[in-house]
C-alpha cells in the first residue's frame, strides 16, 4: 500500500477528490441524523493519497492548533489509521468535532498545495474529512487510549465554561499533572457544541464521548454552577484554586430592535436551537420542552447559526423556511457547504432584504414580517459593501415564526459580578494576546468571551495558548511582565 | 442531584419543598430564583426561592402543568435532577420607611424573603395577602412573622376580607398611610392592577416577573419583556422591575405561548402516569 509514495506529483494531482457520502435531502429533512455520513476506509485512503506531502507544508500553519497534517494523512494513506489518530491527537483534543465544524476552506485547505495547483479550494485535499474519519474510526473502535499522566503537581485550576475553549484548557492541563475542575452553568457539558450546533451537523453523542474522555483523564465536571452567581470568582481563588480560566463564550443574543420583536413566535436563534438541541424539543413527547409548531418560518441572518436555525425548522416540520439576509450571497458569513446544504433542503433565500417590523394578531402571535429591499453601497468597516435601503420597497412575508440569528455578544455575567476583570466597550474580556492573561492576577480567558462570536477551532487555539501560559504561571508564579493596560486595550480594539 | 428533605402540602395543588442545595443556599439573597429540572427529561423551569438556611432552599410550587405535576409526584428522599442558581438580581433593600408587600396566590412564597429582608432593614412592613379562598391561602403565619401588620383578602370572603388585594392597598392609601414602596408578587393580572393603582399615587412599585425561561443566564432571551419600551431579560436584568414600566399585556401573552402544548402534556401525564399510580396503589391496598 505504500507504493502511493512512488507516484509522481503530477499523477497525484490527477486523482479525483473523494465525494462525501451524504443523506439525500428529501430523506434527511425528516430526521435529525447527520447529513454527512463520513468517508469509507477505501475513500479515506484514496483521498489521503492525493496529498503531495510537501516538505514545507503550509497547511500546518493554517491550522489554529498546528496539527501535523502531512504526517497524519500519510498514515491514512498507508492504511495505519491508529497512527493517524495518534498524530492528530497530539495537537487536537477534539478531532471528531473539528473534523465536522472547522471552516477548513478558510484555514488548512485554502493554503493546501493541491488548492494552489488546481486553482480551486474545492479540489483541495479534504483535510477536515480525513480528520473526522480517523477520529470516528478511533471512537467507534473504542480505541481512544488514555495517555500516561505525570505525577500530580498539587496545583488546582478552575475552568469556567465547558465549551471548546474550556474543554481544551481542561484537557491540556490535566495532561500536565494539574487538577482541573470545570464549572458549567447548564446541566450538560459542551457549551455551544451541545446547545447550539444541531445534531445533524454534530451528533451530541460525539461531544459526550469527548467529555467522557476528559473525565477518564480525571477532569472533574460540576454542572449547574453559574460562576458569578452560585460562587464568585474571588471565592474560587480563595477556595484554593491556583488559577482560573474563563471560557464563558458569546451567549448573549443580539436582536434587531424592530417593532414586534417580542411577539409570540419570535425566537433568538439561541433559544430556538437550545430548545431543539439541548432540550431535544424535536423529540416532544419524550422530552418535555415545547417548540412552536411553525408552518412558515423566516430566519434573519446569513451566518452558520442562521443556516442551523433554518435547517432545524425544516426538520421539525415547517412547510416553508426563508433566510432573510440584508446583503447578497457573496457577503454571507456562513460556510459554503452550509449554504449548499440549506438550498438542497429547500430553504428559500431572500437576499438584500432587511426586516423593518414584525406583525402580529390580536393574540400576540406573529403573522408576518415586513422587509425592505436593500442595495449594496460602498464598503464599510468590515470591508463588505454596506447595504442601503431602497425607499418604498417594503413588502410583507407571510410567516408565523421568526428566528433572529444576527450574532451574539460575550456573556456579561462574570464581568458584571467581577469589576476587576477589564472588558471592552462591547463586553469582551481584555487579555494579553500571548498569554491570555486578564487584568486580574491568576485569571486567564479565551474563546468567544475574548474574540466575540468566532469559531470552535479559534476558541480551541486560545484555550491551548492559555493552558500553556497557566502551566508556566503555576511553575514560576510570575505575574510580572503582564503588559500595560494600554497594550491590553490595543489588542482588544484590534479584535473588535 | 438535590435531595428533597421535606415536602408539605400547603393548599390543594400547592406544595412546599425543602431541597438540599448547599451552594445555592449559601449564595442566595431575597428576590432570587433557581432553575429546576425535576427529572432528566423534564423542562427547565424557574422557581423563586421562598426561604432557606445554610444547606437548603425552600421552593413553593403550584401544580399547573406536567413539569410541576412530575414534581408534585416526587416524595421526600427523592432527588431533583438539577437546581441551578441563585439567579437574577437580588431585591434592592434600603431603609425607606413603610413598605407594603403584596402577595397573591403562590406569589406569597417569593414575597416572603423580601418581607423578611425589609423588616430586617428596619422598614415597617405591611403584608397584604390575597387568595381565591381560605383553603388556597398559604404561609399566613410566616408572613405574619415577617411583617408588622398583615391584611388578608379572599375573592370569596371565606377568610379575612372579601375582595382583592387592591381593595386593601387602596384603603391604606386613602387612610393617609405614608407608603414609601410597594412590592407586588403574584399573578400577572394582580401585579398589573396593583401597578395601575400605585401609578396614580406615584408610589414606587416593584414587581417580580415569572416568565418562561430555559437557561436563566441571559443566553436564550425567551424571558424577554418590554419595560419602559425597552426589551429586558427577566433572568439577568430582573426578575424585579418597576411595575409602572412593565408591559403586562405583552408579558401575559408570552407566558401563554405554549398553553396548548402544556394543556395536552398535562392531560397526557394525568391519563397515563397518574392512572397507573392509582392502579398500583389500589393493587397494593387489596
Amino acid at each position: 500500500m505504500s507504493d502511493w509514495r512512488e507516484r509522481k506529483l503530477k499523477e497525484r494531482l490527477k486523482l479525483p477528490p473523494q465525494p462525501m457520502p451524504e443523506q439525500l435531502p428529501e430523506a434527511r429533512v425528516k430526521n435529525q441524523g447527520e447529513v454527512a455520513l463520513g468517508l469509507t476506509p477505501e475513500q479515506a485512503i484514496a483521498e489521503a493519497q492525493r496529498c503531495l506531502q510537501c516538505d514545507k507544508a503550509k497547511c500546518i500553519a493554517g491550522c489554529p492548533v498546528g496539527i501535523d497534517i502531512p504526517r497524519f494523512i500519510a498514515a491514512i494513506a498507508d492504511g495505519d489509521f491508529g497512527a493517524a489518530a495518534a498524530a492528530v491527537r497530539e495537537k487536537n483534543l477534539l478531532p471528531a468535532i473539528c473534523g465536522r465544524v472547522c471552516p477548513q476552506e478558510d484555514q488548512c485547505q485554502v493554503v493546501c498545495a493541491v488548492t494552489k495547483a488546481l486553482k480551486s479550494v474545492e479540489k483541495s485535499v479534504s483535510i477536515g474529512r480525513l480528520e473526522r474519519f480517523v477520529a470516528d474510526w478511533e471512537r467507534e473502535r473504542g480505541a481512544i487510549e488514555i495517555p500516561a499522566l505525570p505525577p500530580p503537581t498539587g496545583r488546582r485550576v478552575a475552568v469556567v465554561g465547558s465549551g471548546p475553549a474550556g474543554l481544551t484548557v481542561a484537557g491540556d492541563l490535566i495532561r500536565l499533572g494539574h487538577a482541573v475542575t470545570v464549572f458549567e452553568a447548564l446541566h450538560r457539558a459542551g457549551g455551544v457544541l451541545i446547545y447550539g450546533i444541531p445534531e445533524f451537523r454534530l451528533p451530541k453523542e460525539i461531544v459526550q464521548k469527548e467529555v467522557d474522555y476528559l473525565e477518564r483523564l480525571g477532569v472533574e465536571f460540576r454542572y449547574n454552577w453559574v460562576v458569578g452567581k452560585t460562587v464568585g470568582l474571588a471565592c474560587l481563588l480563595d477556595d484554593g484554586y491556583d488559577a482560573i480560566f474563563l471560557g464563558t463564550g458569546a451567549g448573549l443574543p443580539n436582536f434587531l430592535d424592530v417593532p414586534g420583536e417580542n411577539l409570540c413566535g419570535v425566537y433568538s436563534a439561541n433559544e430556538y436551537l437550545t430548545r431543539t438541541n439541548l432540550m431535544r424539543a424535536f423529540d416532544y413527547g419524550i422530552a418535555d420542552t415545547p417548540l412552536a409548531q411553525s408552518r412558515h418560518v423566516a430566519v434573519v441572518g446569513g451566518g452558520n447559526v442562521a443556516m442551523d436555525g433554518a435547517r432545524m425548522a425544516r426538520r421539525v416540520g415547517a412547510e416553508s423556511v426563508t433566510i432573510v439576509y440584508r446583503r447578497s450571497e457573496k457577503e454571507m458569513p456562513a460556510r459554503l457547504e452550509e449554504v449548499h446544504h440549506a438550498k438542497e433542503e429547500g430553504i428559500v433565500f431572500e437576499l438584500l432584504q432587511n426586516p423593518t417590523r414584525i406583525l402580529g394578531d390580536e393574540r400576540g402571535w406573529v403573522t408576518g414580517m415586513e422587509v425592505q429591499r436593500m442595495e449594496l453601497g460602498e464598503p464599510d468597516a468590515s470591508g463588505r459593501r454596506r447595504p442601503v435601503p431602497i425607499a418604498g420597497s417594503e413588502r410583507v412575508l407571510a410567516v408565523d415564526t421568526v428566528i433572529i440569528a444576527v450574532g451574539n455578544q460575550p456573556n456579561p455575567l462574570i464581568a458584571k459580578t467581577t469589576p476587576a476583570i477589564r472588558t471592552t466597550r462591547w463586553g469582551g474580556i481584555v487579555v494579553d494576546p500571548t498569554t491570555q492573561r486578564t487584568s486580574l492576577k491568576g485569571v486567564f480567558a479565551g474563546g468567544d468571551v475574548v474574540l466575540g462570536a468566532a469559531t470552535v477551532i479559534l476558541a480551541m487555539g486560545e484555550g491551548r495558548r492559555a493552558a500553556q501560559a497557566i502551566h508556566q504561571y503555576l511553575e514560576d508564579e510570575d505575574w510580572t511582565g503582564a503588559p500595560e493596560p494600554a497594550a491590553l486595550l490595543e489588542h482588544a480594539v484590534q479584535n473588535a | 442531584m438535590h435531595e428533597i428533605l421535606q415536602k408539605d402540602l400547603l393548599a390543594p395543588r400547592v406544595t412546599r419543598y425543602r431541597v438540599l442545595a448547599p451552594e445555592v443556599a449559601r449564595a442566595r439573597r431575597a428576590g432570587q430564583f433557581v432553575i429546576v429540572r425535576p427529572r432528566d427529561d423534564s423542562e427547565r423551569i424557574p422557581l423563586t426561592i421562598a426561604d432557606g438556611d445554610a444547606e437548603t432552599v425552600t421552593l413553593v410550587v403550584q401544580e399547573v402543568g406536567k413539569t410541576t405535576a412530575v414534581m408534585a409526584d416526587m416524595e421526600a428522599g427523592e432527588s431533583l435532577a438539577d437546581v441551578c442558581g441563585p439567579l437574577g438580581e437580588p431585591t434592592r433593600i434600603h431603609q425607606v420607611g413603610t413598605v407594603v408587600v403584596v402577595g397573591g396566590g403562590i406569589g406569597i412564597a417569593p414575597a416572603h424573603p423580601i418581607a423578611q429582608a425589609h423588616k430586617a432593614a428596619g422598614n415597617h412592613v405591611i403584608a397584604i395577602l390575597g387568595a381565591r379562598s381560605r383553603d388556597l391561602l398559604i404561609m399566613e403565619e410566616e408572613m405574619q412573622r415577617a411583617s408588622h401588620e398583615t391584611v388578608i383578602m379572599t375573592d370569596d370572603g371565606s377568610y379575612g376580607e372579601k375582595g382583592f388585594v387592591t381593595t386593601a392597598l387602596k384603603r391604606l392609601i386613602d387612610d393617609g398611610r405614608q407608603i414609601a414602596e410597594v412590592v407586588a408578587i403574584g399573578p400577572a393580572i394582580m401585579m398589573k392592577m396593583v401597578s395601575q393603582l400605585t401609578r396614580d399615587y406615584g408610589i414606587p412599585t416593584l414587581v417580580s416577573l415569572n416568565t418562561i425561561m430555559i437557561d436563566g443566564t441571559g443566553m436564550c432571551g425567551g424571558c424577554r419583556v418590554t419595560v419602559g419600551n425597552k426589551t429586558r431579560f427577566v433572568c439577568v436584568d430582573g426578575p424585579e422591575f418597576d411595575g409602572h414600566q412593565v408591559d403586562f399585556d405583552l408579558m401575559m401573552r408570552r407566558q401563554a405561548m405554549y398553553s396548548e402544548h402544556e394543556r395536552r402534556a398535562y392531560e397526557e401525564y394525568q391519563r397515563t402516569h397518574r392512572c397507573r399510580l392509582d392502579a398500583r396503589l389500589e393493587a397494593a391496598r387489596s
